[in-house]
C-alpha cells in the first residue's frame, strides 16, 4: 500500500494499492474521524481482496 | 555570439523554502538563480546564463505529476531555454522522480536537451530511462563534483557535440547500444572474458544483467477467515520514544514490536521515526500508516482469522536497497517461523 505507485513498480512489487498521501497513506486528516476510518476501511479491504486475487504479474488495484 | 539560456530546477529543500514542512508547496519560476544554482552558474562561465529557476515541493509534485509536469513546461517556455538541467537529486527519492519527470516532459513538449544527477539507486533512475542522467554521490556534499559533470554533458548538448560512453561521461546507461567495428571477433572476445574470470583477473562484461530484483506473485490466499495476517512499514511507526533508536535517514535497522492488546494505535503509544516526511499527522494518528485500528475490527468480525501480535518496521527514508533487502528476508524468515499466511505492507 503506497502513494507513489511508481516506486512500487520499479522495486518489483506484485499487488499494489494505491493510497492517500505521503503523510498519511492511509488516513486524511481533512475528513471526520468516522469518515476517515470508513476511507481506511475501504483502503485495507482493498488490499485483503488483493491478496485473495490471482496475478500473473505486477498489478495495481486501483479504484472500482 | 548570445548566451547559451539554461534553466534549473530544484525542489523546495535546495531552494531554501523549507524541508518536509513545505514539501507540499505548488511550483513555481524565479528569474535567475537559486541554491545550488549559483554554484552551476558558476562552472556554465559566461558562455551559458541561468535565466530561470523553477522549483515545486516534492510531495507535491510526486503526488500530482502529470499536472506538474505540464506546470512546470508551460511555466519555462516562457523563458525560451535552449537546456534544462534538473537537479542534481543524489539518493533523495521524490526529488529524484520529479526530476526524471520534469525532464521527459520537458524534451518531449520543447524538444531541447535535458540533462539531470542522482545517485544510482534513486528511484528517479527507472523512470528516466533514456534520460542523460548523471551519476552521482548519495549526498549532497559532493554538489560540485556532480554539477561539474552535469554542466561538462549539458554544454556538449547544446552544442550539439560528439556524446562519448557512459564511463567516459560520467552519465547512467541509457540502455542505447551502438555498432562499431570491434578487432577480435565475439567468439575470441567471450574465451578471453572467461579465461580472465577463471584467473580471478577483472573483466568486464559486454552485456550486463539487468539488477532488479523481481519476485513471482504469490499465490492468492484462501479461506481469509482462517488466516493469520501481519504488517509491516517503511513509514517509521515504532512504539513512542523509538526504543530502538531506528534512524531517521539511511535506518541500520528494523523494529519487532508488539501489538498484544493494542485494539488501535494511539498518539500516546507510537509515533514515527520518519525522518523524509512531515511527521505531523502520524503522530497525531498512527493508523494513518499502520491501520492496526480497522485490522483489529476485521480480525473481530471474523473477516480475517488473526492479526499477527507482532509488527516490523523500519524507515525507508534514504535506507540503501542492500539494507533493505537484507531487513526484508529476516522478516520475511520470521513471519514464516510464526505461521502467517499473508501481509500487508504500508509505505509513506
Amino acid at each position: 500500500m503506497c502513494t507513489i505507485v511508481p516506486i512500487s513498480l520499479t522495486v518489483g512489487a506484485n499487488r499494489i494499492i494505491p493510497t492517500i498521501a505521503i503523510p498519511h497513506p492511509l488516513g486524511n486528516p481533512d475528513l471526520s474521524i468516522e469518515e476517515e476510518r470508513k476511507l481506511r476501511m475501504s483502503l485495507v479491504k482493498r488490499a485483503l481482496a488483493a491478496l485473495q486475487t490471482n496475478v500473473t504479474e505486477q498489478t495495481v488495484f486501483k479504484e472500482e | 555570439m548570445e548566451k547559451i539560456r539554461v534553466v534549473h530546477y530544484i525542489n523546495q529543500f535546495f531552494a531554501q523554502i523549507g524541508a518536509e514542512d513545505k514539501a507540499h508547496v505548488p511550483p513555481e519560476i524565479k528569474q535567475g538563480v537559486i541554491g545550488p544554482g549559483i554554484l552551476l552558474q558558476k562552472l556554465l562561465g559566461d558562455s551559458a546564463e541561468v535565466v530561470a529557476t523553477v522549483f515545486c515541493g516534492d510531495n507535491y509534485y510526486a503526488e500530482k505529476s502529470d499536472v506538474v509536469s505540464e506546470e512546470i513546461v508551460n511555466m519555462i517556455a516562457a523563458y525560451k531555454p535552449d537546456i534544462f538541467i534538473a537537479g542534481p537529486a543524489f539518493n533523495a527519492g521524490r526529488y529524484g522522480i520529479a526530476c526524471s519527470t520534469a525532464c521527459l516532459s520537458v524534451a518531449k513538449k520543447l524538444s531541447i536537451p535535458v540533462v539531470t544527477g542522482m545517485f544510482k539507486e534513486n528511484p528517479g533512475v527507472e523512470i528516466g530511462r533514456g534520460l542523460y542522467i548523471i551519476e552521482t554521490a548519495n549526498s549532497a556534499a559532493k554538489m560540485k563534483d556532480a554539477l561539474t559533470a552535469m554542466v561538462g554533458l549539458a554544454l556538449k548538448l547544446v552544442n550539439d557535440e560528439e556524446i562519448g560512453t557512459p564511463e567516459e561521461e560520467g552519465y547512467l546507461p541509457r540502455g542505447v547500444r551502438e555498432n562499431y567495428f570491434a578487432e577480435k571477433i565475439g567468439a575470441v572476445r567471450a574465451v578471453d572474458m572467461l579465461l580472465r574470470k577463471l584467473a580471478e583477473e577483472p573483466y568486464e562484461t559486454e552485456y550486463p544483467l539487468p539488477s532488479f530484483d523481481r519476485v513471482p506473485a504469490s499465490p492468492p490466499i484462501i479461506d481469509l477467515k482462517d488466516r493469520m495476517i501481519a504488517v509491516v512499514t517503511s513509514g517509521g511507526i515504532v512504539p513512542k520514544g523509538n526504543p530502538d533508536r531506528i534512524e531517521s535517514s539511511s535506518a541500520s535497522k528494523f523494529g519487532e514490536y508488539s501489538l498484544a492488546g493494542l485494539d488501535k494505535l494511539t498518539s500516546a503509544g507510537h509515533e514515527t521515526a520518519h525522518g523524509g516526511y512531515d511527521p505531523v499527522y502520524a503522530n497525531e494518528d498512527p493508523n494513518r500508516v499502520l491501520p492496526i485500528d480497522v485490522l483489529r475490527q476485521l480480525e473481530q468480525e471474523g473477516v480475517i482469522g488473526k492479526l499477527h501480535e507482532l509488527y516490523y518496521a523500519t524507515v525507508g527514508n534514504g535506507t540503501s536497497v542492500a539494507n533493505a533487502k537484507k531487513y526484508g528476508e529476516d522478516i520475511a524468515a520470521r513471519l514464516k517461523e510464526a505461521a502467517v499466511s499473508a501481509v500487508i505492507l504500508t509505505s509513506t
